[in-house]
């Protein structure tokens, strides 16, 4: 052992960090991981996964076969099915899925490029200036912990029924997560960072515009995630209170006629859309920013 | 030829309220006369504490001194500039950047057209040996591969000065002898002065051709020692030889002996 201690330092030919204990601890897991391979391989997640939802489906099968509870409530998975390809062909309250989808996501991604023209140079100024902490603050900390739905009533009183009320209120959704993470990103900025970049000649914009936006970068994008599911279940919400389009108000349709196939249906397409979003964040993320996890 | 000079410069940091050091004083540089000319390599060595890093950071323009003047050619610097390129000790690349890209950096900053920044980038990395590295990314690079990427970005901005605050301080002690060798001969090549950070009393020997003690509590420079065993190694003496004659011996039992006698800063803190 002592030998070994001693030999370390000089047999470490790549570079590593200096502290040892690594070293010692490595061949004792080194020993140990036969032995755990051996005895038992665990089951992934992901099966087990798999069979949670296999048995639920198994289960709501099984309950509407045997008529444990009234089609009118509970549909069987199979007419669900038929609703939802009746949805993607023929539609529902004069619209296909595709259609109500698309007006959804119309106004999702409408909010989405307003918050984020917004929130960025808020979260800058945030960041980067007193005043304008001072000034957006307590704006951010008002609204921030506010449920969308309790001011949605007083934005259709100022802009009305229409497209923009929704996009407002989604838009108001979105805002905190950007602006905070925005500003979250630029203060942890490395100053050696920007140290570095005005040794070597940038100006005070430069600093800015090469060092302090893309390290907050990843924090952004992180943000735009987190808003892009927080606007997502305000939309809805929003779309099953007021509008005459979009998958929410379909749902909200479908449960006044009870028709409660097209409803599960609804939010089936929900619940894929939310995952969606949230996977293709993530692959956007690892694409833009691959150097954020080796920080 | 420049020439980069404190004069009668000190550091006091701003007190922060509650926090009262022991002596009730929180001078951290004392008096500083330096001169550092181009072309020549001056190493300060100095206990963890005793003010090194902030003198770097005042000649980099990073923090303004309390009092006296830091001039280079007679002009007093106001902040940090391209004529004072830094390497850090954890390299501060951009990891937003491929290795080219870092180098090129400097010359992004001037305006410089991009097939021209590459170019340059390209010959830098080359001069550093990493001629093959210039798409590969930041984290795919070793420390040493790192530091000398770091290196070739300060040598884009064509500084008159390089101030390295322990650029090897994070190497594996064989990565670290390779690299002291090869700072050497960039440095002279590069015709920049440099004023090295360091705690190696090693280190200080072999690169400098003035080796300084920063003793601490409040920092002063408390000796200085004309090494010169670089121009000996740049002719072509293996770093191992020069370590093992009687003269670097006695330099470096001189030098421990003297840093030993100082006042330990951890100690009193
Ligand atoms: N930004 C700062 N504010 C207040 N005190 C500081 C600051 N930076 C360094 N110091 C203090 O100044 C002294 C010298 O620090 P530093 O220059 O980092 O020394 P070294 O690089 O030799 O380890 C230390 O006591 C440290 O606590
Ligand atoms: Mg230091």
């Amino acid at each position: 052992m002592t030998l070994f201690t001693e030999l370390r330092p000089l047999s470490r030919l790549s570079d590593g960090d200096e502290d040892g204990r690594a070293g010692d601890e490595a061949p004792l897991r080194a020993r140990a991981a036969p032995a755990t391979a051996s005895t038992a391989r665990p089951v992934p997640t992901a099966v087990i996964s798999a069979i949670t939802v296999l048995v639920i489906l198994g289960l709501w099968s099984l309950a509407s076969a045997h008529a444990l509870v009234s089609p009118v409530f509970l549909p069987s998975p199979r007419q669900v099915l038929v609703a939802a390809y009746g949805l993607v062909v023929t539609g529902f309250v004069d619209a296909t899925l595709a259609e109500h989808v698309g007006a959804s996501l119309y106004r999702i991604f409408g909010a989405l490029i307003a918050s984020i023209l917004i929130g960025i140079p808020a979260g800058l100024a945030i960041a980067t200036s007193r005043v304008g902490r001072g000034i957006l603050d307590p704006i951010v900390e008002f609204l921030r912990p506010l449920p969308p739905l309790a001011y949605l009533p007083l934005v259709i009183i100022w802009v009305g029924i229409g497209e923009a009320s929704k996009i407002t209120v989604i838009a108001l959704a979105m805002l905190p997560s950007i602006i905070l993470s925005t500003s979250a990103g630029v203060r942890s900025v490395s100053k050696d960072h920007v140290n570095a970049a005005r040794s070597l000649g940038a100006t005070p914009r430069q600093v800015l515009g090469q060092v302090v936006l893309p390290s907050a970068v990843p924090s952004i994008l992180t943000g735009i995630r987190i808003a892009l599911g927080a606007g997502w279940t305000t939309l809805v919400a929003a779309e099953l209170v007021a509008a005459t389009s979009g998958i929410g108000f379909m749902i909200q349709s479908a449960a006044q006629f009870l028709v409660t196939d097209i409803v599960i249906a609804g939010i089936v397409v929900i619940a894929l859309i939310a995952i969606v979003f949230e996977y293709v964040a993530r692959l956007i993320e690892r694409r833009l920013v691959p150097w954020a996890s080796h920080r | 030829m420049s020439i980069l000079s404190f004069r009668d410069v000190s550091l006091r940091y701003p007190q922060r309220p509650g926090l009262r050091s022991a002596a009730g004083d929180n001078l951290v540089l004392d008096s500083i006369n330096l001169q550092v000319s181009s072309h020549e390599l001056v190493a300060i060595i100095g206990r963890s504490g005793s003010g090194k890093t902030s003198l770097l950071n005042l000649a980099a323009g990073f923090i303004l001194p309390t009092s006296g003047t830091i001039a280079v050619d007679g002009e007093p610097i106001r902040g940090p500039g391209a004529d004072r390129a830094v390497v850090f000790q954890d390299d501060a690349l951009y990891p937003w950047l491929d290795a080219r890209d870092n180098v090129g950096f400097p010359l992004k900053l001037k305006g410089v057209p991009r097939a021209e920044r590459h170019e340059r980038a390209r010959q830098l990395l080359e001069l550093v040996g990493l001629g093959e590295a210039g798409d590969r990314h930041i984290w795919e690079l070793s420390g040493g591969m790192r530091q000398r990427v770091g290196i070739a970005r300060a040598l884009a901005a064509e500084p008159r000065f390089l101030l390295l605050d322990e650029p090897l301080g994070a190497l594996d002690a064989l990565t670290r002898s390779r690299m002291q060798e090869f700072l050497l001969r960039i440095q002279s090549r590069s015709g920049a002065g440099a004023v090295l950070i360091t705690h190696s009393i090693d280190e200080a020997l072999i690169l400098a051709s003035r080796v300084l003690v920063l003793s601490p509590n409040p920092g002063r420079l408390t000796a200085e020692i004309e090494a010169g065993f670089s121009s000996e190694i740049l002719a072509g003496t293996p770093i191992e030889r020069i370590k093992a004659s009687p003269l670097f011996k006695r330099l470096h039992d001189g030098l421990t002996s003297l840093i030993h006698s100082l006042p330990n800063e951890e100690a009193a803190a």
